[in-house]
C-alpha cells in the first residue's frame, strides 16, 4: 500500500502535533513555576495565559489567575482545548482514526497515557507536585516519539507525523524563547540584565538543552548566546533551526520517495522559514528589543505552512479552516 | 520456607489451596444443557483434560487472570464508547475467561449447516431480484418480499459476481435442552463481532497459555486473509491488483474498533464516505498524491446510508453516485445491496422451505419452531398457546416489541391477542427455548450462564466458515439476553480439531 489517504496523512500529522503540544504545555508550566518560585513569593501565572492568548477564555470562567486555577486549566481541564488532557485526547482520537496504520504499541501507549491523565487528581499537579507531573507528561510524550521511531512503518504516514512534530515544536520553541525573554525584560530595569539570575539556565534546562549548551559555550553564558542557541543551532533537536530543517527534510522525502508534489507556494514558505532561522550575530540579537516581534513573525509563517499542507495534501479547499 | 513446606504437604497433594477448593469443582449446570458437563463431555478426552485443568485453578488465580485480561482489553482500547454530557466513558465488552468448547462433530454440523443457509440465501436473493420464481410458485408470499422495507427494487436485474450477495454472514445459533443446534437469526447485512473472536483468542493465549497447552484448538487468525481473498474474488475483472477499501461510518460508530481491526488484518485503507468520490461511474479515494481507483468496498454502512443519490438523501455517511457505479459493475460492494430482505424475521420463518426449494436438501440446522401468524394454522396455534409462546413483530429489530408469554400479565396477553387478530401478518411466534449454559466465572465462583453462538461465513466463489465464532454470554443470573447493551459478555470459542 504505497498510497495514503489524505485524511490519514492529516491524522498522522495531528497525532504527532498534539503529542508535541502536550509536551510543550508541560514544559511551559514547568518553566513558569520555576520563575514564579524565584520571585518574591507571589506566583504569577498570567504570562502563561498571555502566551497562549487564552486570557479571554480563562477569565470568562475564573476571577483571577491563581496557580490553582491556571494549572487545572492547562493540565486537566477537558473543556479547555489547550490543556494537556485535551491535547492527548486529540492525539489519541487522531491515532484512533489511523489505528489500522499505526503500530499496536503506539496505540496502546497513547491510550494508556490518556487513561492515566484522566485519573489525575487536582493535588497531583499543584505547585510542589507540578514538576513531577510535568516530568511524567514529558516522559510519556517522549516515549511516544520513541515508539514511533521504533515501530512505525516508514512510509508517508511517518513523514506526515514528523512534519506535525517539527512544526509544532518549532512553534513551541519560539514561544518558550519568547516567554523567557519577556520575563527577563520585565524583571530588569535596563533591558537585559546580567546572567546571574540563572533564569536562562532554567530555560535551557527546560528545553533539555542545558548540557549541550554548556558543551558548546563553555564559560560564555550570555542571554544572547542562549537565545541564539535555541534559535539557530541545528544540532540541538529543539532549536527552531533544527525544526525547520526537519520540516524541510520530511517534505523532500515525501517528494523523492513517494512522488508527492511540492507546490510553488509551499516552496516559498519553506524559504521563508529558513530565512527566519538563518544565523545572525548573537551579540546583536536583542539590540532592537524586538525578539518578541520576530518570534511572532516566525509563528505566522508556521501557520501558513500548516494551511498550505492542508491544501496540498489533506484535501482542504483554499480558504477553508 | 522449608518449615512451611513441611507443614502443608497434604493439602498441596490434593491440589487445593488455602483459598479453598477450585470454583469449578462445585459447578453444576442447574438443569440446563451444558456441553462441558453432558455425557459426551465425560467421554471426550480433550474436554476431560480441559476440565481437569480448570479443576486445579483456585478462585484467586482465576480472578487474577481475569483482571489481567480486562486490563489488557482496556489498554488496547478494545472498547466501545459511551457518551454523556461532556464525558466519554470507555467500556470494554466483558470477557469471560472460561472458554466455550465445541467438539469436532458439533462443529461439522454447524459448518455445513451455515454453508447451506448461505447458499440458500444467495439463491433466494438472486431469484427475487431476477425472475422471482419462488414467489410465482407461492413458496414465499410475494407481498412479504416486495413489500418488505429491506427489499430494494433498484437491485432488479443487477448481476453480482458469482451470484454472491451475502459475502459475510453471521448466523445466530443456540442450543436447546437436548443440545440441538437451532438457528435463531441470520445476519446478512453487516454482521459484527468477528473482531472479538480473534481478540478473545489472542487474549486467551496470553492470559491462559497453561489451559490451552496441548489442546488441539482450530486457529482463527487467518480470518483477515480469507476475507481479503473473498473480496479479491468478487472484484470487477478489469484490473490486475484490485484495490479494496473498508467503508466505515467513522470513529463514533460502536463497531469502529472492529472496522479498524479488519482493515488492519486485510491491509486495506479504512475509508469514510468523505474519502471517496465517484467520477463517470467509477469510484476513487482521495490520497495525498491525488485520486486512486477503488474496486471493492467492504462496507459497514447500511443500504439506506450508502448513497444519498440512490437512497436516503440526508445521509452524510455515504458516497453520492456509488450505487450507479455499483450497478454498472465498476465497483463491487460487500455485502450486496438489498440483502436485508433475506435475514428478515418473517422471511426467516420460511428459511427451511427456501432451503428445500433451491437446494433440494433438508435443512442441516433447524429453525426454532416458528408459527407464521399470516398462515391460518399458525395464528390459531399462537392464539391457543399465547401464555407459552414468545411472540415477535416481524418488522422490528433488536428485540423491540417482543412479548414473552410466560412472563406477560393477563392484560398484556389480552392486548396481544387483540393485535394478533387485527394484524396477524405482522407476527410470528416461537416456543420459549431453554438456552444451554456454559461455566462462567462470576466473582469467586463458576456458575452456569446462558450462551449463544455467532459463527461467521465468508463467501466469494465458495463459502468458508471461520472455525469458532462469537460466543456471547448473558452474565446476570437467569438472564437470556446476551446483547452487550444488556449485560452480555463474550467467551473464547474453541473448536477442537
Amino acid at each position: 500500500m504505497s498510497s495514503l489517504l489524505s485524511r490519514f496523512a492529516e491524522n498522522a500529522y495531528w497525532m504527532a502535533r498534539y503529542v508535541e503540544r502536550a509536551e510543550n504545555v508541560a514544559r511551559i508550566l514547568d518553566v513558569n513555576e520555576t520563575f514564579a518560585r524565584d520571585s518574591s513569593g507571589t506566583s504569577d501565572w498570567l504570562p502563561v495565559l498571555q502566551l497562549n492568548s487564552d486570557e479571554e477564555r480563562f477569565f470568562k470562567r475564573h476571577k483571577r489567575a491563581s496557580a490553582n486555577e491556571v494549572l487545572h486549566f492547562y493540565v486537566a481541564d477537558a473543556a479547555n482545548p489547550t490543556s494537556v488532557v485535551s491535547a492527548v485526547r486529540m492525539a489519541r482520537e487522531n491515532a484512533r482514526s489511523i489505528r489500522h496504520i499505526v503500530s499496536t504499541e503506539m496505540w496502546v501507549q497513547l491510550n494508556v497515557f490518556h487513561n492515566r491523565l484522566m485519573r489525575l487528581k487536582r493535588t497531583d499537579y499543584m505547585p510542589g507536585n507540578l514538576s513531577r507531573a510535568c516530568d511524567a507528561i514529558k516522559e510519556a510524550c517522549q516515549t511516544h516519539a520513541g515508539v514511533v521511531e521504533g515501530t512505525l512503518y516508514r512510509d508517508q504516514a511517518l513523514r506526515f507525523a514528523y512534519l506535525g512534530r517539527y512544526l509544532e515544536r518549532a512553534d513551541q520553541s519560539s514561544r518558550l524563547i519568547d516567554i523567557a525573554y519577556r520575563r527577563v525584560l520585565s524583571r530588569s530595569d535596563d533591558g537585559i540584565g546580567p546572567i546571574d539570575s540563572g533564569e536562562w539556565n532554567s530555560v535551557l534546562r527546560l528545553a533539555s538543552g542545558y548540557h549541550a549548551f554548556r558543551r558548546t559555550h563553555p564559560g560564555d553564558t550570555t542571554p544572547q548566546n542562549v537565545a541564539a542557541f535555541l534559535m539557530f543551532d541545528r544540532r540541538f533537536p529543539r532549536s527552531m533551526a533544527a525544526c525547520v530543517q526537519g520540516v524541510d527534510f520530511n517534505l523532500k522525502r515525501l517528494h523523492s520517495e513517494f512522488g508527492l508534489r511540492i507546490s510553488p507556494p509551499l516552496r516559498a514558505i519553506l524559504r521563508e522559514l529558513s530565512a527566519h532561522v538563518r544565523r545572525r550575530a548573537a551579540s546583536r540579537l536583542f539590540d532592537d528589543a524586538d525578539l518578541h516581534g520576530s518570534m511572532d513573525e516566525f509563528q505566522k509563517t508556521l501557520i501558513s505552512c500548516d494551511t498550505r499542507l492542508g491544501i496540498d495534501y489533506f484535501g482542504q479547499e483554499a480558504g477553508e479552516g | 520456607m522449608t518449615t512451611a513446606k513441611t507443614k502443608t504437604p497434604a493439602t498441596k497433594r490434593k491440589g487445593t489451596t488455602r483459598q479453598g477448593a477450585a470454583p469449578f469443582a462445585s459447578y453444576a449446570p442447574g438443569g440446563f444443557f451444558c456441553a462441558m458437563s453432558d455425557e459426551q463431555a465425560e467421554t471426550d478426552p480433550v474436554v476431560r483434560r480441559i476440565r481437569s485443568r480448570l479443576l486445579r485453578m483456585s478462585a484467586r488465580k482465576l480472578r487474577r487472570r481475569a483482571a489481567d485480561a480486562e486490563a489488557e482489553l482496556y489498554n488496547l482500547g478494545i472498547t466501545f464508547t459511551v457518551y454523556s454530557q461532556e464525558r466519554q466513558i470507555d467500556r470494554i465488552l466483558p470477557f469471560d475467561i472460561v472458554p466455550r468448547v465445541i467438539n469436532r462433530e458439533d462443529w461439522r454440523r454447524i459448518e455445513t449447516g451455515v454453508t447451506q443457509r448461505v447458499a440458500a440465501m444467495n439463491a433466494f436473493l438472486h431469484d427475487i431480484y431476477h425472475g422471482g420464481k419462488i414467489l410465482k410458485d407461492g413458496v414465499v408470499p410475494r407481498d412479504l418480499v416486495v413489500g418488505n422495507a429491506n427489499y430494494r427494487p433498484e437491485m432488479k436485474g443487477v448481476d453480482v459476481p458469482h451470484g454472491t450477495y451475502v459475502h459475510i454472514c453471521g448466523t445466530d445459533i443456540v442450543r436447546d435442552d437436548e443440545g440441538r443446534f437451532l438457528v435463531l437469526e441470520d445476519n446478512g447485512r453487516c454482521p459484527s463481532g468477528v473482531s472479538y473472536v480473534l481478540e478473545n483468542r489472542h487474549l486467551m493465549m496470553r492470559s491462559f497459555p497453561d489451559l490451552m497447552e496441548g489442546i488441539p484448538v482450530r486457529k482463527v487468525e487467518n480470518y483477515g486473509h480469507r476475507l481479503r481473498q473473498a473480496l479479491l474474488e468478487i472484484a470487477p475483472p478489469r484490473r490486475r491488483t484490485p484495490q479494496i477499501a473498508l467503508l466505515s461510518p467513522g470513529v463514533y460508530n460502536s463497531a469502529y474498533f472492529e472496522h479498524v481491526f479488519l482493515a488492519r488484518e486485510m491491509g486495506v485503507p479504512l475509508v469514510e464516505g468523505g474519502d471517496l468520490f465517484v467520477d463517470e461511474d467509477r469510484v476513487f479515494m482521495k490520497t495525498t498524491a491525488g485520486p486512486e481507483r477503488v474496486d471493492v468496498i467492504y462496507r459497514r454502512i447500511d443500504d439506506d446510508f450508502l448513497d444519498p443519490k440512490a437512497f436516503r438523501r440526508d445521509s452524510k455517511l455515504g458516497v453520492p453516485g456509488l450505487f450507479q457505479a455499483y450497478r454498472k459493475g465498476n465497483v463491487t460492494l460487500a455485502n450486496a445491496v438489498g440483502t436485508g430482505v433475506a435475514d428478515d424475521k418473517a422471511v426467516y420463518a420460511y428459511m427451511p422451505r427456501i432451503i428445500r426449494y433451491y437446494l433440494d436438501q433438508e435443512p442441516i440446522l433447524s429453525n426454532v419452531d416458528t408459527h407464521i401468524c399470516r398462515e391460518k394454522e399458525g395464528l390459531a396455534y399462537t392464539l391457543d398457546n399465547l401464555d407459552k409462546l414468545v411472540v415477535k413483530p416481524v418488522g422490528e429489530a433488536g428485540g423491540y416489541g417482543v412479548v414473552i408469554g410466560p412472563c406477560a400479565s393477563k392484560a398484556e396477553l389480552a392486548e396481544l391477542r387483540r393485535q394478533l387478530r387485527a394484524d396477524p401478518e405482522n407476527y410470528i411466534s416461537q416456543p420459549m427455548i431453554r438456552l444451554s449454559v456454559a461455566p462462567t466465572l462470576i466473582g469467586d465462583r463458576i456458575e452456569p450462564r446462558h450462551i449463544d453462538l455467532r459463527p461467521f461465513a465468508v463467501t466469494g466463489r465458495r463459502t468458508w466458515v471461520l472455525p469458532g465464532g462469537l460466543t456471547r454470554v448473558a452474565l446476570p443470573r437467569g438472564s437470556l439476553v446476551v446483547n452487550s447493551s444488556q449485560g452480555g459478555g463474550s467467551k473464547d470459542t474453541w473448536v477442537l480439531e
